[in-house]
């Protein structure tokens, strides 16, 4: 049962997310009155990308050829080290909040790297305010894990997912601060408005699209895949820490099953607030941003100060 | 064979190969080759048995108190003690210094027939015996010479390369700075010797309670300014951004790397050691200036285009973080909370290590490169990833392990500084819970601005198009500069994955100060190598980490590239210019890519900007002929704070110079006059 539960945890982020990164986009779709693509395009791009010729610069050297593999690596390894529908697995080797919060970093540097390596005026751009926006960002992520994780006693994610947040004694009002610190952060780091328009190229804002210019074939595929991966990973974080209810406790397949069926669930109307936000709102000028992302790390400050 | 070693004969023996290191590059100083090799024979001979020695006292725990001869002033002696702490110390130094000096073989080429090469070798072998006595000494005057001894030695060091003005001014601010620290420190020691009738340190600490709690505090603070300045903590800091540029790239290295670091001994073992009990606020007063100095290192260091002066200020950071550690393990002890404090501790001497490692390694690379495009212009590198192949590896180790990247060294002392700073906010109350959240909070956001400070480094030094003709002359450095590179590269690797192993023996460094003698840890390794804090409050397995992160990019590269796609064709192209040709001015610069950030912070940064344009009509103003933009950094401390006290001196200068008339009856009379007084005083 270990055996399926480790693999099921390996396979699980790279498996769903290009569907809710279609999703969103048939949400988006709808309500400005189109009909959208189906909730299986993405799957079908990857596949595309993945058999088609590569055109690699000449400048490139091999920080360009190595990233995807890295940072879609990255996303692999942390998606397979946080809770998804069960807390039993429970792992002390890397579930805990700094060691994913360092990780994911690693692929914030190769893909900000990446983007420089080309030479090209967009990916320089592009790195440089991906790196704003991620140095902005680190408080917030950090602090508000930190607040469920003093509310736990633990820094570590399957415990605290294991440990219940809503139960009487415990302090709601933290719980619901910290998580609106956390919901900015996800925005961020995804590329999601009100920080970065995940849908155009060449227009002169954009961050993740401008570091991914020059990749195509696999690469790219890799690229966009790791890109959603992260989105579910943010995703999984916010429902699991924040939200731990219907998570697997027992090894039973009912109980394994139900998990998986709750956070899909879960993911779900996480994919229905964030593509009703990117209808309803504006992309926010470039240096408004770091108030936003200040407002989350305050936000969190204030709820473990209010822990007690 | 061990006792020995561990003996002080073994410890003065290598003592004497510094010293014979020094004396024979002096006398050898004729020929550049000779006294290059045998300089650095000796040091690489002295580091290893400084090596050898501290690992075999920290495992044998065998505790050496000596003197060495007798000295007829009778306040002088030359006395050792060489606990845990000075043999953890003795390793970090012998560690950096030998890894410098196989690199020195290769760098000093380039001053040959320039400089005198035996001049180099004589202060460079006195500067690494001199570290290694200020942190075995444990006579307080003794101390005091060793510590003249290092400064006056990384002086000569600094000013070496004195073809460039530049550096001079940069050895006069050292010296200055440097002697007002050494002020302070005389200053604290005399207070402590009007108290306790001693400078022996082991006197001084048996007769703690004879100094009243007022003097300490005066003591404490005269000592943060003192070692402080030695450090680089804001605002003592300006002398470390100006000598560290200006010294030989493999000195710098040392400099910074273990140099700095003498200054963190001495408060390790004044607030552990020498002057508990300790109140609660001095542990506060060091997390607040390790917060301050972390976030405002890096801030200064994005503003860098100056690569060394970049990694200068990095260091910065990087004391601010070891003083985060050493700061909550004051906290934690003055509240009886010994386990924790523990815990802190060894966070706070990991970092020490890790930061020595990977600081030199970084600064040895970027003097390889300085000495292949000779610039330390950032802006004018470009690309030399593919004529420096193995130099640009070594930095990217270096970068990913100084922002705290797993499974690196630095990811594993910065974890460790972040679990004690928790449990500080999880089980601290007010005000004090508080201090500990602003010290977590700016230790994530200088996690997160020294990532981007380093994407910066690295994208502008060694991706994209070369910047300059010298890039495209570039070639890979000598064997020697790559293997004292290398190794260190490999260092930063293994002190990651080996952070168990360590911590075991950092803790045993630990227990070595008296006062966590008999206390129980908090931070315990199981099997596979885990670390748990605290009954499994956290936990990190730095083997499990590595081995994931290797085997899934090897899986990944195993899927997508042999099996989703075999056949696949490979066009090899422009990159995508929008139908102009690219040219090099179109890559983003090192200046460009951390403005943003660096309005962010306009206010605490205050970046200018200056505007030149000339017109070709100078009435109409239609037709500008050349736009220069200055940007820039304020320099703060200057303005607020040095040149404010500069002004109050010369005033106070220019006063004091009326009674000197230049009459000799009227200094008769002030002699006169004095001697009554004295008399009265005495009488």
């Amino acid at each position: 049962m270990q055996i399926i539960i480790l693999i099921l945890q390996l396979i699980f982020v790279p498996l769903v997310s290009p569907f809710f990164i279609g999703f969103i986009k048939k949400i988006k779709a709808k309500l400005q009155n189109r009909r959208g693509a189906s909730v299986w395009q993405p799957y079908k791009d990857l596949w595309k990308l993945l058999h088609k010729d590569e055109v690699i610069s000449s400048e490139a050297s091999w920080i360009f050829k190595f990233s995807p593999y890295i940072i879609f690596s990255i996303t692999i390894i942390v998606g397979a080290s946080i809770p998804l529908f069960s807390s039993l697995f429970m792992n002390f080797y890397t579930g805990d909040i700094l060691v994913t919060v360092y990780l994911l970093s690693i692929g914030t540097f190769f893909l900000a790297l990446a983007g420089m390596d080309t030479g090209g005026p967009f990916g320089g751009f592009g790195s440089s305010r991906e790196m704003t926006i991620s140095a902005m960002a680190e408080g917030g992520l950090i602090f508000s894990l930190l607040t469920v994780a003093i509310i736990s006693g633990t820094t570590n994610l399957f415990k605290i997912s294991s440990a219940g947040l809503f139960v009487y004694n415990k302090p709601i009002i933290s719980v619901i601060l910290a998580f609106i610190g956390f919901f900015i952060i996800l925005l961020a780091e995804n590329g999601r408005f009100p920080f970065d328009n995940p849908d155009t190229h060449l227009e002169l804002t954009m961050i993740h699209e401008a570091m991914i210019l020059e990749y195509s074939g696999k690469k790219l595929a890799l690229m966009e895949w790791a890109g959603a991966n992260k989105f579910i990973i943010f995703v999984s974080l916010g429902a699991n820490m924040f939200f731990p209810y219907g998570i697997a406790h027992s090894m039973s397949l009912m109980a394994i099953v139900a998990g998986i069926l709750v956070l899909l669930f879960k993911i779900v109307i996480f994919c229905l607030v964030v593509g009703v936000l990117e209808s309803k709102m504006s992309k926010f000028r470039y240096f408004r941003l770091p108030d936003l992302l200040i407002i989350s790390f305050i936000i969190s400050v204030v709820a473990i100060g209010l822990i007690n | 064979m061990i006792e020995t070693i561990t003996s002080p004969i073994g410890f003065s023996s290598l003592l004497v190969f510094f010293a014979v290191g020094a004396i024979g590059s002096l006398l050898l100083q004729k020929d550049d080759k000779l006294a290059n090799i045998w300089n650095n024979f000796f040091a690489i001979l002295g580091s290893l048995s400084g090596i050898i020695f501290s690992v075999l006292v920290i495992i044998t725990g065998h505790n050496l108190a000596f003197n060495f001869g007798s000295s007829s002033f009778s306040l002088l002696s030359f006395s050792f003690n060489i606990d845990m702490l000075s043999a953890f110390f003795i390793f970090a130094i012998s560690l950096i210094a030998l890894f410098c000096s196989v690199f020195g073989i290769g760098y000093i080429k380039h001053f040959y027939k320039k400089y005198n090469i035996g001049v180099l070798g004589f202060f460079y072998n006195l500067l690494i015996g001199s570290m290694i006595l200020v942190v075995t000494a444990s006579n307080g005057i003794f101390f005091l010479i060793a510590w003249e001894i290092m400064s006056v030695s990384s002086y000569f060091l600094v000013v070496y390369d004195s073809d460039e003005r530049k550096n001079i001014k940069a050895g006069f601010l050292y010296l200055v700075m440097t002697y007002i620290g050494t002020s302070f420190i005389v200053f604290s020691f005399l207070l402590i010797y009007k108290y306790t009738n001693s400078f022996d340190f082991s006197v001084i600490k048996s007769n703690m309670a004879l100094i009243p709690s007022s003097v300490k505090n005066i003591i404490f603070i005269f000592g943060i300014i003192g070692f402080g300045t030695k450090t680089g903590i804001i605002p003592f800091h300006i002398w470390l951004p100006a000598a560290h540029p200006a010294a030989p790239s493999h000195v710098s290295a040392l400099m910074s790397g273990v140099m700095i670091k003498t200054g963190i001994y001495m408060l390790l073992r004044m607030a552990l050691d020498i002057l508990q009990p300790i109140p609660v606020w001095w542990g506060m007063v060091i997390i607040i200036i390790g917060s301050v100095s972390a976030l405002l290192g890096v801030l200064y260091a994005l503003t860098e285009h100056d690569i060394k002066k970049l990694l200068a200020y990095h260091s910065i950071e990087n004391i601010g973080i070891i003083l985060l550690g050493l700061g909550s393990a004051m906290v934690f002890f003055s509240l009886n909370m010994v386990p924790l404090a523990l815990l802190s501790l060894i966070a706070s001497l990991f970092h020490t290590l890790n930061h020595a490692v990977f600081k030199s390694l970084l600064f040895l690379s970027a003097g390889s490169v300085i000495n292949e495009v000779h610039t330390k212009n950032m802006e004018e590198y470009g690309g030399l990833i593919k004529y420096m192949p193995q130099t640009a590896m070594f930095f990217l180790i270096g970068s990913m392990a100084i922002s705290a990247l797993p499974p690196f060294n630095g990811f594993f002392s910065e974890w460790l500084t972040f679990q004690s700073l928790f449990q500080g906010i999880a089980q601290l109350q007010s005000y004090s819970q508080m201090v500990f959240m602003l010290a977590a909070g700016s230790l994530a956001f200088t996690g997160g601005l020294a990532l981007a400070c380093f994407v910066k480094a690295f994208g502008a030094i060694f991706l994209a198009r070369p910047r300059s003709e010298e890039v495209t002359q570039a070639k890979e450095s000598d064997t020697f500069m790559r293997i004292g590179m290398g190794a260190l590269a490999l260092l930063s690797i293994l002190f990651g994955l080996l952070s168990g192993y360590i911590t075991i023996l950092l803790e045993k460094v630990g227990r070595g100060f008296s006062i966590f003698n008999n206390s129980s840890s908090s931070v315990f390794i199981s099997s596979h190598q885990v670390f748990n804090i605290n009954n499994g409050f956290s936990s990190v397995a730095p083997f499990a980490i590595f081995i994931g992160i290797i085997l899934t990019i090897l899986l990944v590269i195993w899927i997508i590239k042999y099996n989703v796609n075999k056949n696949q064709k490979i066009t090899i192209s422009k990159t995508w210019d929008c139908g102009t040709a690219l040219s090099p001015r179109m890559e983003i610069t090192a200046t460009g890519f951390t403005r943003s950030i660096i309005l962010i912070f306009r206010g605490i940064l205050k970046p200018s900007i200056q505007h030149d344009v000339e017109y070709h009509d100078a009435e109409s103003r239609y037709l500008p002929k050349s736009r220069a933009v200055t940007l820039g950094v304020e320099n703060v401390y200057n303005y607020y704070f040095y040149q404010p006290i500069n002004k109050i001196i010369n005033g106070l200068s220019l006063r004091i110079k009326n009674i000197q008339t230049g009459n000799i009856n009227i200094y008769i009379s002030y002699i006169f006059i004095a001697l009554i007084i004295s008399l009265f005083l005495i009488l």
